[in-house]
């Protein structure tokens, strides 16, 4: 169950591009999974900005007299976040999570390789240091546009058996995108799962390449959010079903992980007119 | 009494217990409600996932989803966009369809004890006439609202609600498919040259109230794509930045319709929000947008309301609907306590 409260700010500190901001969570840490999120209301109780914003959980902690703690790493894209990332220690926000569906983990030690692009990387090394307590062999690529960009590399080291890092302007690792390197990365691993966060076309391309390959993958998807909580239907995207029906479901309570093979990606941003109450069959009818 | 009602105070946030002893039920068309704050359609799906954040059966009602004959994927996204104290947003009506709504959310709503209004919304008169007839006889739910803020289908697509002859054929249809004694409040539209032509007309067709106001309807162009933000290209503007004209339209149908039910709503996030609607005339007042600012909006607003009303010494919320609307020289005499001398007052200038 989702819990709402206001929280502290413990630390606001520089990693690269990013902010990474510990706050109090007490009642979220303690239930949050690799792959949950949580939203934060933006500028006080007045602020023009009506919408709360979504962010991956990084870590989790538990810090003595505060209890459960978590960290979020923030990008800076517009006014939101700007703001977000003026929050300085002892300011107080509006915490909601945890939220949505985690990363599935597997009962058995199996070979894993974890994808991050940009700030994707973060909700990645709960998701490694869980999958390490399973047996599961942890393999890593990570990308992003250039090296200040790249998100918690030296702590990714020490969380996988391998670690690829790409940019795209080669300023560190290879110059070029993850999804050049998974191919390879998977090969090598023997892998027989693959988990990924990033942008959306990122995504697209590690499930095709996985699926091609015929491993099992899970994306955590970013979809504009109004609510977060499921009320609003702002979020939703064209996801294939158990049954194999095609429906438009919420990013934020079915999701943000979903099964790579199962989002269709190249329909994102339309109602494919086989999903289920598409306005075209009303036409054919 | 009176000079506690004038004079404004409290701290906006007090989540006090004063205002314990308040009375906060409110009466829609014979309906009584523990609390007049509601959810609004859209902003609350059907009240499950709120259950999370605070106890939905302290509610007034849930406003349900607008529900449509069948199931509906909506439009394509993005569906949103945030604006300056407010957001645009063109869902497209995505649900289940009424059969499964019956089956699962309303059923769960019963069962969990809420109180429930239904919204419903159709592309055709008949369908909203089969809405009313699957809603018939089924029971579970305190009213009916009726979403006319569709495009008609059979004419050009123009807005049921922004037309008097089309809004009134949709509430002549759904009056006729419902039981006599179901309560039906019409959500009227903001974008009309006169709100209360519109009234009219939806009351002489046989609705028992209305419901003001539905989002205004708004466009964002994103600088950066060059390109409209919405896949729908225009959408709904609600939240704060829509609450001037809410409280608008709540007045000039409350001025020509004294005893008419009114649900208002339009920006409301705090406890003085949803006062400003009851001193316009609203019987209950809803909450959209605030709900995604704050999942507990609601709980919240009620509380806030609860201790606004007893800072002014009222022990029944009815006292407040319509207040503004008295006459503007009452001469030290308070319509709420006849009694009441010139003394009590505080002034402004003090
Ligand atoms: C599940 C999820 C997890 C996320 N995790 C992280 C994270 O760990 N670190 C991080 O830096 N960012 C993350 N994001 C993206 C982050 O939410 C956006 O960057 C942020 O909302 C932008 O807000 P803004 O006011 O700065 O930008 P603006 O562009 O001014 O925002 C305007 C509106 O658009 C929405 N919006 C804009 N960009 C995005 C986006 N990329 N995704 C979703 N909504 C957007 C905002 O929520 C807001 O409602 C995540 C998003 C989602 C949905
Ligand atoms: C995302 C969203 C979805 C909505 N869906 C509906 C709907 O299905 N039916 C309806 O009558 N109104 C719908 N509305 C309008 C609200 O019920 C309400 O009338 C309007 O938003 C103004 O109130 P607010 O500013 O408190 O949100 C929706 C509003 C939003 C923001
Ligand atoms: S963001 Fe509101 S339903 Fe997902």
């Amino acid at each position: 169950m989702p819990e709402q409260v206001m929280s502290e700010v413990l630390d606001n500190r520089r990693v690269g591009d990013y902010h990474v901001l510990s706050l109090t969570a007490p009642g979220i840490a303690e239930t949050a999974r690799p792959g949950h999120f949580v939203t934060l209301a933006m500028g006080g109780e007045e602020s023009s900005m009506v919408l709360r914003r979504a962010f991956a959980i990084h870590q989790i902690a538990s810090r003595g007299v505060y209890g459960g703690t978590l960290d979020i790493a923030v990008a800076v894209q517009g006014l939101g976040t700007k703001w977000l990332a003026e929050r300085r220690r002892h300011d107080v926000v509006s915490l909601v999570g945890p939220l949505g569906q985690p990363f599935s983990l597997p009962k058995q030690g199996v070979s894993c390789v974890l994808v991050g692009g940009g700030y994707g990387s973060a909700p990645l090394f709960m998701l490694a240091q869980d999958l390490r307590d399973r047996g599961c062999r942890v393999d890593m690529v990570i990308g992003a546009s250039t090296e200040a960009k790249l998100f918690g590399v030296l702590e990714l080291k020490r969380l996988a058996s391998s670690l690829t890092i790409t940019t795209d302007d080669g300023s560190a690792g290879v110059r070029g995108r993850v999804t050049d390197a998974l191919g390879e990365a998977i090969d090598r691993a023997a892998t027989d799962v693959v988990y990924a966060c990033g942008p959306m076309p990122m995504l697209a391309e590690v499930a095709r390449i996985s699926t091609k390959r015929r491993v099992f993958s899970q994306c955590a998807v970013e979809e504009s959010m109004a609510c977060g909580i499921g009320v609003c239907m702002t979020c939703v995207l064209p996801v294939v079903g158990d049954d194999g029906v095609t429906r438009m479901v919420r990013s934020c309570i079915d999701g943000p992980v979903f099964r790579g093979d199962r989002v269709r990606w190249q329909d994102i941003g339309t109602i494919p007119s086989d999903a289920v109450g598409a306005p075209d069959q009303e036409v054919v009818r | 009494m009176s000079r506690a009602l004038i004079s404004s105070g409290g701290d906006r946030r007090d989540r006090d217990q004063q205002g314990a002893g308040v009375d906060m039920s409110t009466d829609l068309a014979g309906v009584v409600l523990p609390s007049a704050v509601l959810t609004a359609s859209g902003c609350a799906a059907a009240g499950r996932e709120l259950d999370a954040f605070m106890d939905i059966t302290q509610l007034g009602a849930v406003v349900t989803k607008s529900i449509m004959l069948k199931p509906r994927s909506g439009r394509a996204t993005p569906r949103m966009s945030e604006t300056p104290s407010g957001m645009l947003n063109s869902i497209g009506l995505q649900g289940p369809g009424i059969d499964s709504f019956i089956e699962n959310d309303l059923a769960w709503l019963a069962q969990r004890g809420a109180r429930t209004i239904v919204s419903i919304a159709g592309e055709t008169v008949d369908e909203y006439a089969r809405l009313a007839a699957k809603l018939r006889n089924i029971g579970g739910f305190e009213a009916l609202e009726v979403n006319i803020s569709c495009p008609n289908v059979a004419d050009r697509g123009q807005v049921f609600a922004c037309r008097s002859e089309s809004a009134a054929q949709v509430i002549q249809a759904v009056r006729r498919g419902s039981d006599s004694r179901m309560p039906i409040f019409a959500k009227l539209s903001p974008d009309v040259t006169d709100i209360v032509e519109i009234a009219d007309s939806v009351i002489r067709a046989g609705a028992t109230g209305v419901s003001l106001i539905n989002t205004l309807l708004g466009m964002v162009i994103d600088t950066r794509t060059m390109r409209p933000a919405l896949a729908g290209v225009t959408g709904g503007l609600s939240g704060p930045a829509v609450r001037p004209v809410a409280v608008r339209c709540v007045w000039q149908v409350r001025q020509a319709f004294p005893n008419i039910p009114i649900i208002g709503m339009g920006g409301i996030r705090s406890g003085h929000d949803a006062l400003e609607f009851l001193l316009a005339g609203a019987n209950a007042v809803s909450v959209g947008t605030a709900v995604f600012n704050d999942p507990g909006a609601p709980a919240r607003i009620h509380h806030e309301l609860a201790g606004l009303l007893s800072d002014r010494g009222i022990a029944q919320l009815g006292e407040v609907i319509s207040y503004a609307h008295r006459p503007e020289v009452d001469l030290g005499v308070s319509p709420l306590e006849p009694g009441s001398g010139f003394e009590d007052w505080d002034f402004i200038s003090e």
